[in-house]
């Protein structure tokens, strides 16, 4: 099975957008036959850094959240990206537990979760610009191994 | 969206959450746990999730800030109900050092009380 496919979203950073963006992404990719627990951890990741751009991207003004997914063969990439406030020192911010805002009972996890339910991370920030996160992960990949077999026990009978 | 219920029985304050625990609901249920904790003298809080599907970190925010709360009274936050992906969460950021699990919001009463 060889998919590709692409989409873009923009939408203002509102918090009620946080569930349409993890609603999107999980729609985008069920051609994929994604497991519940991957579509979790999809979720979850994409919740985590768009609530970002929001809370500290744009903090106290509304400005465009822009959203790409890609799927190439059965890997998902999904980028984030605001044009907000940016982020100073980024290894800093990465750090679990790390969190700018603790006024707002934040817990500074959000960038750990990103980190541990994908496969693959990358940051990209400039102070007073923005913030772009790319999040990458093989979605389906049990399901593609048990045809793989399949396929390779077809050839051996 | 369902609302959260909040549910009182014995200075235990039970929050049933609806579907989604996220930074958009979290705003909610923060202010109105706050006024009731405070209105009730509250001492303990059990936030049930069998109704829940999703929390990312704004419910780690949610519950340590009740947590903070309560606990200089002696008070204690037990939660109930977890699916897979949320007992995950919970497990990655360490709530369990504080925070105990029971199947079900009922169990939770009971444990309180006995304790
Ligand atoms: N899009 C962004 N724009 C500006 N700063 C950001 C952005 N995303 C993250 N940051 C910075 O990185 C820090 C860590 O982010 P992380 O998501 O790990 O924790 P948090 O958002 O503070 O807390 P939590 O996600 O647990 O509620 C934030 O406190 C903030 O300072
Ligand atoms: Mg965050």
């Amino acid at each position: 099975m060889n998919i590709e496919n692409k989409m873009t979203i923009e939408f203002e950073s509102r918090s009620i957008n946080e569930s349409l963006a993890r609603t999107v992404v999980a729609a985008f990719i069920s051609p994929l036959d994604p497991t519940i627990e991957e579509l979790s951890d999809i979720r979850t990741a994409v919740s985590e850094a768009v609530t970002n751009s929001i809370i500290h991207g744009y903090t106290d003004e509304i400005g465009i959240i822009k959203m790409e997914c890609f799927i190439v063969g059965n890997e998902l990439s999904v980028e984030i990206s605001d044009l907000g406030s940016g982020i100073e020192d980024i290894s800093r911010a990465m750090e679990p537990l790390y969190t700018s805002r603790p006024e707002l009972e934040r817990s500074g996890m959000g960038f750990t979760f990103m980190e541990v339910f994908m496969d693959n991370l990358e940051v990209v920030s400039v102070p007073g610009v923005g913030t772009n996160i790319t999040m990458r992960k093989r979605v389906g990949s049990v399901k593609e191994m048990q045809e793989y077999t399949q396929e390779i026990n077809h050839n051996v009978l | 969206m369902e609302e959260t219920k909040y549910e009182i029985v014995r200075r235990v304050l039970i929050i049933r959450l609806q579907k989604d625990l996220d930074h958009h609901c979290a705003v909610n249920i923060r202010e109105k746990a706050d006024k009731i904790i405070d209105r009730y003298y509250i001492k303990h809080i059990i936030f049930d999730f069998s109704k829940a599907k999703f929390m990312d970190s704004a419910g780690i925010g949610v519950i340590m800030g009740r947590y903070k709360k309560i606990k200089y009274s002696g008070g204690k936050v037990v939660v109930s109900g977890l699916n897979k992906s949320i007992d995950r969460i919970f497990n990655i950021s360490g709530l369990y050092k504080v925070i105990d699990k029971y199947d079900t919001a009922d169990i939770c009463l009971q444990k309180i009380e006995s304790a």
